[in-house]
């Protein structure tokens, strides 16, 4: 059976007149991902390329595998088939330890103070030397304070609001450099003015050569993106021994 | 002023702060005097000689961590009946005091066993029931710290005070047919029927000195936890603020 | 490099004292344990004395299993897991850590408790000294097997019971030595160092054996 009809990939589309300011060395590249849970299958052969500085944005409906998709990168789901590479990356390091996972689960805990919670994740999670791309690191206190909510700091993280913890869970990806980032509907919980924040610090981390895939229902207004829409296949293209095997 | 009026916790911190130093200091004058009599004007026993003094210690412990169960019980159904909004503070803040006297009484009880029995330990039926009544001071205590929520914390924890204070009897008397079940001769009684006057008034003044110590604790404890819960109220308050400057304010309220 | 390793075990001792005081509930289970047992054999002391050692280390036991369900779950429900599963660090190391913090949080407090809930046993001196030393040398090897059962059952909502039910089998050689071991000491001909030494392997093995079965079995958790 030839590519999965269910993906269309399209072209990256330039919404600013935006220019590399390096040579795309970093190169995500997705090959025949098939993933099956509780034997199920979720997709097959689902492949794409993702170049630096550039946001791949899964669309698709509920229950197409979207999260599964963002999981498999992140290396939490075992591949059934196909293979997951990061071109320009580091050689000693799989993939997934080079991408931060923003997902729905906030990694919070409400018994440690807000400062705790982010630098723990900041020494635990092992960063990915900056000559592979431009992220900076941030200090802990002044990523909370990028996302406003460094007057919490000293406070336990119980004493947050969805919203907070959702800030506090995404200045985890400020502290730590790392070029990718998976990105499970970022804007949940999040009102108007932290949307806007999320942007820019995804367009920022674009800007500084990073990748993001992300999976979403709103309009990101992000700078550069491929679109990848997963939709449901025929039933008829997916012959039955294949969904058993 | 009627007596519902001290429900608000700001009067009551008010009236905690005029009473206190009074009792306090009846404490710390029933505390000399009671000690004064039980080591110099009360008698030695003339079997076990100077470790009867003991008894001055451990027996008023042992009647306050009845007390201090009757009190929480008290408390527990101020809780739930009236949802009065100090009565889980006052249970809250006596489990732990209840819980060191029960202690006391029980290390006082082996140390005085020690030399009666030739063991630290025995499974007697007294000793054992307070080592029950311990357990559920400590479980309760427990019950309080896991739960995040007071209000929640405290409902929870008075249905098992009650369902403690209605257990109570029923353990007690179930200990005491296991250990007559197993124990025919009974150890020695430190109260008979009668008890010499020289005895009964260290032993009565300690009580009392023991009582008014329970009860200064128990209100420290009670204006503590107020203040604790303000301070939780401020925090959670400030985690909310949007002004990081008026937040940075009342972060870390004065003690 | 040990940086990390350092950080993780101070969180995760901060998070054991901060939430309901794991410790506080552990000990308070083994007294609950050790004082149950005299209602049910009476409360003849050279009878207790005699089985105290295994009063003890029973005990120990339960309350070592108790505590051990929440281990990976709490992490495992908040996405924590997730996280360290992509955080570029030796998973068999992350566990090992994990187990230490838990083991200081829960099972040291066991260990230090003992020799008080011993006087209820009526054990001498001795026999309370060499229960104690068993206790800590062999309560680190029932909190890493006992790290098995419970990466085993973190996906489970009541994997607590499961648990007790998985690892109790496993544990059967750590209760023998640690019990006969404290028992050679009591006894005087019996030599006490073999088990005790038996014991002691029987640890070490568990800290190489838990660590990685647990890696493996939260890799396929994540699933």
């Amino acid at each position: 059976m030839e590519n999965c009809p269910c993906i269309e990939a399209a072209g990256p589309i330039n919404k600013t007149s935006f220019i590399l300011a390096w040579s795309p060395v970093l190169k995500l590249i997705a090959e025949n991902l098939t993933i099956d849970r509780g034997g199920r299958r979720v997709f097959q052969d689902l492949s794409f390329t993702l170049d630096q500085g550039t946001a791949l944005v899964v669309t698709g409906a509920n229950g197409i595998g979207k999260s599964s998709l963002l999981r498999t990168l992140a290396g939490l789901v075992s591949l059934a088939g196909g293979d997951i590479r990061l071109e320009g990356g580091q050689a000693d390091r799989l993939p997934f330890e080079q991408t931060h996972y923003f997902g729905h689960q906030d990694a919070v805990k409400p018994a440690l103070s807000v400062l705790e919670n982010l630098t723990f994740w900041r020494s635990f999670s092992a960063a990915t030397p900056a000559d592979v791309f431009a992220g900076k690191t941030v200090a802990p206190l002044e990523a909370l304070e990028l996302l406003g909510i460094a007057h919490t700091a000293h406070l336990p993280a119980a004493y947050l609001s969805a919203g907070q913890k959702r800030r506090l869970s995404l200045s985890r990806l400020l502290v730590t450099p790392r070029p990718i980032w998976l990105m499970d509907e970022p804007t949940s919980a999040l009102d108007k003015a932290s949307e806007k924040q999320l942007l820019d610090l995804m367009n920022g981390h674009l800007a500084s050569g990073g990748l993001i895939v992300t999976a979403t229902h709103t309009d990101l207004a992000l700078d550069t993106t491929s679109i990848l829409h997963m939709r449901t296949p025929d039933p008829s293209e997916i012959a039955p021994q294949e969904m058993l095997s | 002023m009627a007596f519902w009026d001290y429900a608000n916790p700001t009067r009551f911190l008010r009236l905690v702060h005029v009473v206190l130093p009074w009792l306090t200091g009846l404490c710390v004058l029933a505390f000399a005097a009671g000690l004064y009599m039980s080591f110099f004007t009360a008698p030695e026993d003339y079997q076990q000689g100077d470790t009867v003094r003991i008894m001055y210690i451990h027996v008023p412990a042992a009647w306050l961590c009845m007390m201090c169960y009757t009190v929480m019980s008290i408390s527990s159904i101020g809780t739930l009946v009236w949802k009065h909004p100090l009565a889980d503070v006052s249970a809250k803040s006596a489990a732990p005091i209840g819980a060191a006297f029960t202690f006391m009484a029980l290390v006082t009880g082996s140390l005085w066993g020690k030399p009666m029995w030739g063991t630290y330990w025995v499974w007697d039926a007294r000793l054992t029931s307070v080592l029950v009544l311990l357990i559920m001071y400590l479980g309760l205590m427990t019950l309080w710290r896991t739960m995040e929520d007071p209000i929640k914390a405290g409902k929870a924890a008075a249905v098992l005070t009650l369902v403690g204070a209605l257990n109570l009897p029923i353990i007690k008397f179930s200990v005491d047919w296991w250990n007559t079940l197993h124990q025919p001769a009974s150890v020695v009684r430190m109260d008979g029927p009668t008890i010499h006057p020289d005895i009964l008034w260290p032993l009565l003044v300690m009580a009392i000195a023991f009582t008014l110590l329970f009860f200064v604790l128990h209100l420290m404890a009670m204006r503590n936890e107020i203040l604790r819960r303000r301070v939780r109220a401020l925090r959670l308050r400030a985690a909310s603020a949007s002004h990081p400057g008026a937040a940075a304010a009342t972060a870390q309220p004065a003690e | 490099m040990t940086g990390w390793a350092l950080d993780l075990f101070q969180r995760d001792l901060k998070l054991s004292v901060r939430i309901g005081g794991s410790a506080l509930v552990g000990v308070l289970f083994f007294l609950a344990v050790v004082t149950v047992i005299p209602f049910g054999v009476g409360p003849d002391l050279n009878l207790l004395a005699r089985i105290g050692p295994a009063i003890l280390w029973i005990g120990a036991l339960l309350a070592t299993l108790l505590g051990l369900d929440r281990v990976f779950q709490a992490d495992r429900e908040d996405g924590t897991l997730d996280l360290m599963l992509m955080a570029g660090r030796p998973l068999e190391l992350v566990v090992l850590i994990k187990c230490l913090a838990h083991w200081v949080a829960t099972g040291l407090p066991l260990v230090i408790a003992a020799p008080l809930l011993a006087i209820f046993l009526n054990l001498e001196p001795l026999a309370m000294g060499a229960v104690t030393l068993t206790l800590l040398a062999g309560t680190p090897a029932l909190t890493l097997i006992g790290a098995i059962g419970a990466s085993l059952t973190v996906s489970l909502r009541r994997g607590g019971l499961l648990l007790a039910v998985l690892v109790v089998p496993l544990a059967i050689p750590v209760l023998i030595f640690g019990v006969s071991a404290a028992d050679a000491a009591i006894h005087d001909p019996v030599p006490f160092l073999t088990p005790f030494l038996i014991l002691c392997a029987l640890t070490l093995i568990a800290a190489v054996v838990g660590p990685v079965a647990s890696a493996m079995a939260l890799r396929f958790s994540a699933d």
